[in-house]
């Protein structure tokens, strides 16, 4: 209990005193989060729509497969990076290793499929009379999917918020893509998993109540701009 | 705002990210390095000391020496920092380093549990395995002996110790309770011994820095099997089109330097010296004098 109170009392120490390492890398973290969180989004909202939409041969196996990549572990997709990036991978020559492009690509490509997935299930719950309704009423074929749309986004919200919550959270992709360099590719997670090795608990609780506190405030601002 | 707007902010805002670290990028020179190394705060003072000098921004990964090797091959590395003698040599035969440099040492101690179960102390090391692996067979609920196990160069000389003595190591951890292996860093490693009240292989400086939060004492500090010495080797440009030797072959010489050596001997940690220079103590640490701490010779002209 010694150090969970004392992890508790240095976080609100460090929030409070801004110290300036524990900033930068609580920014680092926000920003690269918020890159691979968009950037995913970019791809997966339009594309779980398109999945939604369309009937195709093998749509069923599609999202099984997509559905089972949930669980993917973060260290094999930081693998599976890691190797088409490296400079003897078929990407080396871009020179994202260990940098903190490098790293949004990693996070990306870790929560694509739970944005995509969860955006044809947010699709999928939409109450089918609303299409029913809007092309009896003499919607086109768009105008009914942008009404569908229109009624799904609190739960596509949610799915990029998950997203968002299991990039922030990772430590996998960021350790094994960004190497962990510090002033350059350090994180909160990376952060913890170093000062937890080196034996400072305290530190890294702190450093973990931070990573909580942030997720707060994106959630809070994310509700705020919906107007919950 | 709505959701959409929102979510084209959001990405206006990662590209902005992404265009903007790109182009702050400089020169930048990648060591990746043992963890010994790093987690005592030492590449954090020679760090400084070189960017002052030179030019350009070091980044620092620290992995276990096993992997440092595997991204200095793949040439992900420019500048490896490492301790294991064999498989340095074959770094440069293969034509993936250019040159090795000794620019540290210092010592593994055996650790132990203070009331020393299997009688270790005064032993030679390889007396003291021989005895934990005798005690441990007989009574692994009170003799255990934790190993790295994660392929790095602490856990490469363990398992030169046990070859020395004549057993494969690879061969204990499937059917012998005593030996287990971690699979961490040493920190972690330290832990678990610690709990476990087990025996383990640690390199001095990573001891000096978790004296006072375990209880393990060092048991067994002197014998040839435990000196560790500590090599630079720049990645070559031939192998490897791309890597920067220019800053690799400066930031060894600047190890090598006067100015560097002094920082590895002066560096210390709550008044404890946790690194020895290699110059001057060529012959102590087994290293020729064309390879102990003088300057490489440039890059080669092809890069």
């Amino acid at each position: 209990m010694d150090e969970i109170s004392a992890g508790l009392i240095q976080a609100v120490w460090l929030i409070a005193s801004l110290d300036p390492e524990v900033m930068e890398i609580a920014g680092r973290s926000l920003a690269i989060t918020l890159a691979s969180t968009a950037l995913a989004s970019a791809v997966a909202v339009p594309l779980g729509g398109l999945i939604h939409f369309q009937d195709f041969y093998g749509k069923r196996p599609l999202i099984n497969l997509i559905q089972t990549l949930y669980s993917l572990p973060t260290v094999i997709v930081g693998l599976l990076v890691f190797l088409f990036i490296s400079r003897s991978g078929p990407l080396g020559s871009l020179g994202l290793l260990f940098t903190p492009q490098g790293m949004v690509v990693g996070q990306t490509m870790l929560i694509l499929p739970i944005i995509i997935g969860l955006t044809i299930s947010a699709l999928g719950g939409v109450n089918p009379q609303i299409r029913e309704t809007a092309l009896t009423l003499g919607a086109t074929r768009s105008q009914a999917i942008v009404a569908i749309v229109g009624e799904a986004k609190p739960a596509v919200f949610a799915a990029v918020l998950l997203g968002f919550g299991r990039a922030l959270s990772e430590v996998g992709v960021a350790m094994m893509i960004g190497g962990n360099i510090r002033g350059y590719t350090r994180i909160l997670t990376t952060a913890i998993a170093l000062q937890t090795s080196m034996g400072n608990i305290e530190l890294s609780m702190a450093l973990g109540i931070i990573l909580l506190t942030i997720s707060l405030a994106v959630n809070l601002l994310m509700a705020r701009l919906r107007g919950d | 705002m709505d959701c959409r707007t929102f979510r084209i902010a959001l990405s206006l805002l990662g590209i902005a990210l992404l265009c903007s670290s790109a182009a702050a990028d400089g020169d930048r020179l990648r060591l990746v390095t043992t963890t010994s190394l790093y987690d005592t705060g030492l590449l954090d003072v020679i760090k400084e000391r070189f960017e002052e000098k030179y030019n350009v921004t070091l980044d620092i990964v620290s992995k276990g020496t096993g992997i440092a090797i595997e991204l200095g091959e793949r040439g992900d590395a420019d500048v490896i920092m490492v301790h294991d003698k064999v498989r340095e040599i074959k770094f440069v035969e293969d034509g993936h380093g250019l040159e090795r440099r000794c620019v540290a040492y210092n010592y593994f101690y055996v650790l132990g549990p203070a009331s020393d179960p299997a009688g270790i102390r005064g032993l030679s090391p390889s007396e003291a395995f021989l005895a934990f692996m005798e005690k441990g067979r007989d009574d692994p609920g009170s003799v255990c002996f934790v190993s790295r196990g994660d392929n790095s160069g602490t856990h490469a000389r363990e398992k030169l110790i046990w070859n020395s003595v004549g057993f494969n190591a690879s061969e204990f951890n499937r059917s012998e309770e005593w030996y287990t292996e971690a699979g961490s860093g040493m920190g972690a490693t330290l832990v678990m011994a610690n709990e476990k009240s087990a025996y383990t292989l640690c390199d001095m400086s990573t001891f000096m820095a978790y004296q006072g939060q375990i209880e393990l004492e060092a048991l067994v500090t002197e014998g040839d099997e435990l000196l560790n010495v500590y090599v630079a080797i720049p990645v070559s440009p031939i192998t490897h089109p791309g890597v920067n030797c220019e800053d690799a072959m400066n930031f060894v010489d600047f190890l090598v330097s006067e100015e560097g050596q002094g920082i590895i001997e002066d560096y210390a940690v709550d008044g404890k010296t946790l690194f020895f220079k290699a110059a001057g103590n060529c012959d102590i640490i087994g290293c020729s004098p064309d390879i102990c701490a003088v300057p490489t010779s440039g890059c080669p002209a092809e890069a």
